[in-house]
């Protein structure tokens, strides 16, 4: 088994909202550093596992279609990514993707994927391998537009970058 | 080359003679609207900035607007604090399109922006609010984005990599029979392409219902559109809509309205009949979860809810009031009502709608967004069954993920607060 393994933490079913994922009431709460306490707040048991630390840094949740559908809530990627999970997902909703490319969340678009939870798995560029099973699955590269914002670290910097260009002479 | 009408407005954007599904733009954006996630926008426009040496300057105060409308009043010293930051940001870079708490001018942000005359049809709106979409009601392309994408637009006005979306024609035909509305149509729309089924897409609305419906209708339409995925849901801005901008908003415009070309070419085209359709009813969890409401038997609710930026609109309450005068609301049920802005709240009191609804029962909120998404005022109990007019039933929206929530229009939701179960409004009088 490979080295760069991760293991699968949750097998989550199509439609995944952000209310699943960082429920409104908790949305006062806005630093990137405070938000990942609620990260799937009412899935009681993943929530414990997540915030005691029983979840190593790479893990993998794998989800169905449509993961994060819903709300523009950024708090939906900060609290994910406060654990650097990765998701493997059949597809996403589009603002979360977005707010994925934006913030940094490793988010992998595999149509095909099939997995079950504990299963080790590869996230490669081009496909998931999946150890466990002995099977590989082909990833959906990110749209060129988003790569960019990937490649630079992130909006952050793309932008900081974009408003040091606008004003050459400061 | 022939463009639908997203296209031709990211054309207008972008300074092009024409764009296509797939090209990545850099639109100048129109309006930039926040609500209390601005104190996150803050944060992340700060960032930016951080050891440029540039001085922190918004790009253009006068194109961006701020509703406080999620939280309102505050529920905690968390959020007052995070509307106070708000304010001291909004004083300091002179930002005028604010709405603070307030009954004169507040209300919440869909309904705030067009009824202040701040959408202009043909113009690009992006807004930190997945609904945001609603604002395509009037011939614009609007949607939803994150708050560092939002930071990315204060900072250099206009959103970086766009991917210009391919559309959905939906042609609606057909004259609504008495007791179903628009928001059963896009109930109905949605349970038919699935929740997914727009994903990266604009839905484009053509036909004789859409251009008979008043501008309240449309923006029914255009709100829901993201619960298909939709990044924008538009209908091409008409006769209406001048008369809603002049008569409801106050503004004249005298600009080009902007329409798709006969020949564009649309990703897929939907045909829709109103004149058979029923009233529908989506049903817990999932948004497309969508049935006919003569299918929903016995369903006993515990709380109503009539509002929303969906459905809080002055003909939505004239509805639920016609429905509920001089009857009453069922004893073990709870109903609420949140006019979507002050304003209507104000003009729904002087057509007495407000009193009817107290009459009957109803309780009459303040015009903010808490109930919807579960942040405060209404939060269900354990077992709880909701049926609202608002757009979302996702487990765990309106405060508890032990209880359900079943959407509805405003008239199966005043039909069903008399009878205390799910009912068909065509069968009360």
């Amino acid at each position: 088994m490979s080295h760069h393994t991760s293991k699968v933490v949750a097998i989550l079913p199509n439609d995944i909202s952000t209310d699943i994922i960082y429920p409104g009431r908790f949305m006062a709460t806005v630093l990137p550093t405070e938000t990942p306490q609620y990260c799937f707040a009412d899935m009681v048991e993943l929530n414990k596992r997540l915030k005691n630390k029983e979840i190593p840094q790479g893990s993998v949740i794998v989800a169905g279609t449509n993961f994060g559908c819903g709300s523009s809530r950024e708090q939906a990627v900060s609290t994910i990514k406060g654990y650097e999970i990765v998701i493997v997902a059949k597809g996403f909703a589009r603002i979360f993707l977005q707010n994925s490319v934006n913030l940094g969340l490793k988010t992998v678009i595999c149509p095909a994927i099939e997995a079950s939870e504990g299963d080790e798995l590869e996230v490669l560029p081009d496909k998931v391998v999946n150890h466990t099973k002995g099977k590989s699955f082909p990833v959906e590269p990110l749209p060129k537009a988003r790569q960019a914002i990937v490649d630079a670290g992130g909006l952050i910097a793309y932008t900081k970058k974009r408003l040091l260009e606008k004003y050459p002479n400061r | 080359m022939a463009m639908t009408l997203v296209e031709k407005i990211l054309a207008k954007a972008t300074g092009q003679s024409s764009v296509k599904a797939g090209d990545v733009l850099e639109p100048l954006v129109d309006l930039a609207m926040s609500h209390e996630n601005a104190a996150l926008v803050i944060n992340q426009f700060t960032e930016i900035y951080k050891d440029t040496g540039i001085s922190l300057k918004v790009w253009d105060p006068s194109k961006i607007a701020i509703i406080l409308d999620h939280r309102v009043p505050a529920e905690s010293s968390k959020t007052a604090t995070n509307q106070q930051k708000i304010r001291d940001f909004v004083g300091k870079q002179g930002i005028a399109k604010f709405h603070d708490i307030r009954g004169d001018e507040g209300g919440i942000c869909h309904q705030v922006l067009p009824e202040n005359g701040y959408v202009i049809p043909g113009s690009v709106i992006v807004g930190t609010d997945s609904h945001t979409t609603s604002h395509g009601a009037l011939g614009t392309f609007a949607f939803g984005i994150g708050a560092t994408e939002m930071a990315s637009v204060w900072t250099l006005g206009t959103v970086l990599n766009v991917e210009v979306p391919g559309t959905i024609k939906v042609y609606v035909n057909g004259k609504f029979p008495s007791g179903v509305y628009p928001k059963d149509l896009i109930l109905y729309l949605i349970g038919k392409l699935t929740a997914e089924g727009a994903n990266f897409k604009v839905l484009e609305f053509h036909g004789e219902t859409i251009n008979n419906m008043s501008t309240s209708g449309r923006l029914t339409l255009s709100n829901m559109s993201v619960e298909a995925g939709a990044t924008s849901g538009i209908v091409p801005a008409d006769e209406e809509t001048l008369r809603y901008l002049l008569e409801e908003a106050f503004v004249g415009y005298k600009g080009e309205l902007l329409k798709p070309d006969i020949d564009a070419k649309y990703d897929q085209v939907i045909e829709i009949d109103v004149s058979k359709l029923n009233p529908q009813i989506a049903c817990p969890h999932t948004v497309d979860n969508v049935k006919p409401i003569s299918e929903i038997i016995n369903v006993k609710v515990n709380q109503i809810v009539i509002g929303s930026c969906t459905n809080g609109r002055l003909d939505d309450l004239e509805v639920a009031a016609k429905i509920l005068k001089g009857k009453k609301v069922a004893k073990d049920v709870r109903m609420l009502v949140f006019p979507a802005s002050w304003r209507i709240y104000r003009e729904a009191l002087k057509r007495g709608y407000i009193a009817e609804l107290m009459d009957a029962g109803a309780v009459i909120m303040n015009s903010n967004c808490g109930c919807c998404l579960g942040v405060h005022q209404g939060a269900l109990a354990d077992g709880d069954i909701s049926l609202s007019t608002t757009n979302r039933n996702f487990k765990g929206r309106q405060g508890n993920p032990n209880s359900e929530v079943y959407l509805c229009s405003a008239a199966v939701a005043a039909a069903s607060a008399i009878t205390g179960i799910i009912t068909d409004p065509r069968g009360v009088n």
